[in-house]
């Protein structure tokens, strides 16, 4: 339940509201991971490698991560969005990644 | 409480848990966004690699018939920027409710360049659609270019699944493109109060998802072959 | 306890006296329901017939009285109908007329995109089912595989109603959820936890997360069935390398979970009228509430059990065949909480409770028959056969509808003012129960001869002739059972004894206003301490061992103040628990109600134009078909603008 005894949503949350500058190195840090990627793109080897898929899932995770606590707000927002949102998520995650399991090119080996 | 009463809008109702309904019913429309966009992902995912004739998005091919070579046809580079440009337009977004949000505060006495600068919603409102507009301008010289080397929405599997999951996702940044626009015209016109907040926030969260599936978009697409 | 009964206007019509504007602009939820339901109503009577014809088609073998591409249409539309246009909006009926009065609030969260979501049911049924009349109705399945209903296989039209018209019912679906999630998340009364909403409030909450969820999904396979069959991609095109099976599992990530969108609300009126006809509580409210979220959240884990037959590879079958079976624990704990509650009741024989039980009898054999198809190498001797249509039946019709029907009957004094006639209820329970198992018993034995589902006819000599013939038989006796219903329903809303505002002597909130209620719903917003408030007033013995605190209070007395009202310009807006039977009027109480328009309506025909001007340009008449897209594309974002920008009610 809201802990504002006004019983209202306070549209800042003045307690807890990020600043101008914390939104600067928020979109510093996008810009940097979004920078990785792309240069991560670019070397043959690491494409290469088995750790290439796993590491841009990562990097794009965690930038994933970042818009939705930050600039959506949610690390600082009533803990009923964060159910709201990662209620759906997971079982959007989930239907994806079954999805892949039975339809993906990997799965013919497995229909016998 | 009482002053409370002062800085919070008359049409204010009680709810069961101190939220306004229209950012609960935002998150939900989030929430079924995600599973609309799996949807989307999975069948581009599924069909990854499985078109029988070129384009490709990251192999050169040259179809045996006709004797016509196409590159492969994703630009990352251009890709990149416009990934970037959608990235910053998020910051602007957050920096406009911000400064909608900031005039329920007394404006200092005198004002200094950079807080006029931080705290014009104009401005920031402008800078979003600015930013979506360049994106979607972005997606426009890519699709065409797509067609122009070969790869319609009929091509094969990728130009189905490709074309759909981009576009679906450009039609949703045109939408928001649309309601910041009128947010700003409706700025312009009156002003934006700290009642407006609400619409504002909730447009902001719409925003930021929309760049939070180009995320995925740009990396399961673009970056993973 | 002294009720007055309704004032003599209501009481002597028995019907809303209102204008065709006043339905037309209404936003009342209240209002709303009723709309929905008399819709359904109208559409279970086309699928009924739709049903009737076909098994006077299949009474005997070699049957004559239609084609097969007419039963095609027949059997598609039937499905369609009766799962989208029937059994969904009348659930909407009650979520719409039920939810704001069971947990103590005024309206819906979004009153106009309320009216909204019927309009445009509204129009996407008649857009799917006018095409009958024409011939040209879907013909593909209610599930529509692919390639079948592709391009190539379906070239005609009917498949494009088909794929659009579903496409407009999920905008209606979709935009309801929004509006009821968040007005049972945001909208209860003070001390109405979610451990102590009406047990129907709860499935529906539960159901309104399954629309918001699965509903993506099919918008995205029918987006991909649209784009190939108007556009040439490629999404379910084999000729070029796309997965066969992609429409199939697509179609059931979302049709599983619509099953349990279809029962789940019938349960939660089940769960209602038992108690009430048992005078005891309901059994393990808490283990029902769960298991409900259970069902939902598993609910998305066990889809491609409708497709063991396709090759999916033993670990995906082995996968969904456990998936399934679990999910059959949290559906059975239900059947065994309702039969406790009626346990050492003090039953009272109603229709509303004959109904209910029926649904637990009816159900069980139904879920009985599910538990066999949820072995893969059992269902691969049923799968398509008539044992699947027995099943899905006995737990639609004698799950679901019966479940409403006995929701009908309990809440119609609380919609009309009047109790319906219990003896032509009665006539109307045994008549419907004995039909019902007289069509759909025999078809698990007809279906275990092999008897395959979608066929038109059938040679004689394989030991089917009997069962159809019984089958048969049934269905023509349901129709006589829904006259009496539709003649009950109709007279009763005029004629039928005056109910005051608990009839039943029920325990929840919405029984301790007046029958029906006024345009307000509640003079002042209780104040709630337990899950049946209403018997904390009047039955106090009954409410040994349920929990009590006064927790809820505390809060709202902290939130009640001068700016913190509930719509009314009052301070004390809310109040402990009491029965109103007074009728006033909003102005008179100073309540700010919503503003009734006429936009959603016409946002609603602006998506029916664009959507109508597809099959024109599939037929090549592309002129008017981009006229048509500029003129519903102009009223949806016209009106959507005007929408957006008007206050939904006038400031106070």
């Amino acid at each position: 339940m809201a802990h504002e005894t006004a019983g209202h949503e306070s549209p800042d949350h003045a307690h807890e509201h990020p600043t101008w500058k914390q939104y600067r190195w928020v979109a510093l840090i996008l810009t940097v991971i979004t920078a990785l990627e792309v240069w991560a793109y670019y070397q043959p080897r690491l494409v290469a490698s088995p750790f290439f898929v796993p590491l841009l899932l990562i990097m794009s995770a965690a930038k994933f991560v970042i818009v939705v606590m930050f600039y959506m707000h949610l690390k600082y927002d009533h803990r009923l969005f964060r159910a709201l949102f990662t209620g759906p998520l997971t079982i959007a995650m989930a239907t994806l990644i079954g999805l892949l399991f039975l339809l993906a090119r990997s799965a013919a080996y497995m229909r016998t | 409480m009482a002053h409370a009463a002062e800085t919070h809008a008359p049409t204010h109702h009680y709810t069961t848990t101190g939220l306004d309904n229209r950012k609960v019913a935002i998150w939900m429309f989030i929430g079924s966004e995600c599973m609309l966009f799996a949807s989307l992902i999975s069948t581009y995912l599924i069909y990854k690699g499985k078109s029988l004739v070129g384009p490709y998005p990251h192999e050169a091919w040259t179809n045996p018939q006709t004797g016509q070579a196409f590159k492969a046809i994703l630009n990352i580079p251009v890709t990149s920027i416009s990934t970037f440009v959608l990235l910053m337009s998020s910051f602007a977004m957050v920096m406009a409710l911000a400064a909608v949000e900031n005039r329920a505060k007394p404006r200092p006495a005198n004002p200094t360049f950079w807080w006029k600068v931080e705290n014009s919603s104009k401005l920031w409102l402008f800078m979003t659609c600015l930013m979506g507009a360049t994106f979607l301008g972005f997606q426009a010289y890519e699709f065409t270019s797509f067609v122009h080397e070969g790869l319609s929405i009929r091509r094969n599997l990728f130009g189905s699944s490709f074309f759909t999951l981009t576009g679906f996702h450009g039609a949703h940044v045109t939408a928001g493109v649309i309601w910041l626009g009128t947010l700003l015209a409706i700025d312009m016109k009156r002003g934006l109060q700290p009642k407006d907040a609400v619409w504002v926030d909730i447009s902001a969260l719409y925003w930021h998802f929309v760049d939070v599936v180009w995320i995925a978009i740009f990396t399961l697409v673009y970056l993973i072959k | 306890m002294a009720t007055v009964a309704a004032s003599p206007t209501y009481a002597t019509t028995g019907v809303y006296r209102t204008s065709i504007m006043d339905w037309l602009t209404t936003v009342d939820h209240k209002k709303i329901g009723t709309l929905y339901l008399h819709t359904a109503l109208f559409f279970f009577v086309v699928g009924g017939v739709e049903a009737i014809i076909m098994r006077a088609q299949l009474m005997g073998p070699n049957g004559k009285l239609v084609s097969a591409e007419v039963f095609n249409q027949l059997f598609t539309m039937h499905g369609t109908t009766m799962v989208f246009l029937v059994i969904m909006p009348l659930s909407a009926a009650f979520f719409n007329f039920l939810i704001p009065l069971q947990i103590g609030a005024r309206d819906v969260a979004f009153p106009r995109l309320n009216a909204f979501s019927y309009w445009v049911y509204l129009f996407g049924g008649l857009f799917i089912t006018i095409p009958i009349f024409f011939n040209a109705a879907p013909d593909g399945g209610w599930f529509a595989y692919t390639p079948l209903t592709g391009k190539t296989y379906s070239p005609g039209q009917n498949m494009n109603f088909w794929v659009l018209g579903i496409q407009i019912l999920g905008i209606s679906s979709l935009a309801a959820a929004f509006n009821f999630a968040t007005t049972i998340i945001n909208m209860r009364a003070p001390g109405m936890h979610l451990m102590r909403m009406p047990m129907f409030t709860w499935m529906s909450f539960v159901v309104q997360w399954l629309i918001i969820l699965a509903f993506p999904v099919i918008t995205i396979a029918l987006f991909f069935m649209q784009f190939d069959r108007f556009f040439g991609t490629n999404f379910y095109n084999t000729f070029a390398g796309a997965d066969p099976l992609l429409w199939q599992h697509l179609f059931w990530i979302f049709g599983h979970p619509e099953v349990y969108i279809l029962v789940l609300p019938a349960f939660g009126l089940v769960s209602e009228v038992l108690p009430t006809y048992s005078r005891k509580p309901l059994f393990g409210y808490a283990v029902v509430a769960y298991s409900g979220i259970l069902i939902g959240f598993l609910g998305f884990g066990v889809w491609a059990h409708h497709m063991f037959s396709v090759g999916m590879g033993p670990i995906a079958d082995t996968v969904f065949g456990v998936t399934t079976m679990l999910i059959a624990i949290p559906t059975g704990v239900k059947i065994f909480n309702w039969i406790f509650t009626m346990w050492g009741g003090s039953i009272r024989f109603t229709t509303a409770m004959k109904f209910a039980i029926a649904l637990i009898a009816m159900f069980t054999i139904g879920g009985i028959s599910g538990i066999t198809h949820a072995s893969p190498p059992s269902d691969l001797q049923q799968t398509d056969t008539y044992y699947i249509v027995a099943h899905f039946h006995y737990v639609l019709y004698g799950g679901a509808i019966m479940g409403i029907f006995a929701g009908i009957y309990h809440y119609f004094p609380k919609m009309y003012g009047r109790k319906m006639d219990e003896k032509l209820g009665t006539w109307h329970f045994w008549l419907n129960f004995i039909a019902f198992n007289l069509t759909f018993f025999p078809m698990h034995f007809a279906g275990m001869l092999g008897m395959p589902r979608r066929i038109y006819t059938y040679d004689a000599g394989q030991g089917w002739e009997t069962f159809n013939m019984l089958s048969s038989i049934g269905a023509f006796l349901m129709a006589p059972a829904f006259l009496i219903f539709a003649y009950n329903f109709f007279k009763s809303k005029r004629r039928g004894e005056v109910a005051g505002d608990n009839p039943w002597d029920a325990a929840t909130l919405e029984w301790s206003i007046p029958s029906p209620p006024p345009e307000y719903n509640f003079a002042q917003i209780p104040m709630v301490t337990s899950r049946y408030p209403l018997w904390d007033l009047t039955h106090p013995e009954r409410m040994e061992g349920i929990p009590h605190s006064m927790d809820g209070w505390d809060e709202a007395k902290q939130r009640t103040g001068e700016h913190v009202t509930t719509g009314g310009k009052h301070e004390a807006d809310v109040a402990p628990m009491h029965i109103e039977s007074e009728r006033k009027s909003a102005k008179e109480l100073g309540i700010s109600m919503p503003n009734p328009t006429i936009k959603p309506l016409w946002v609603a025909a602006g998506i029916l134009v664009l959507f109508s001007s597809l099959p024109v340009m599939y037929a090549g008449k592309k002129a008017i078909a981009f006229t048509m897209m500029a003129i519903g594309g102009s009223m949806f974002v016209g009106f959507l603008y005007a929408w957006l920008t008007t206050p939904m009610e006038d400031a106070h």
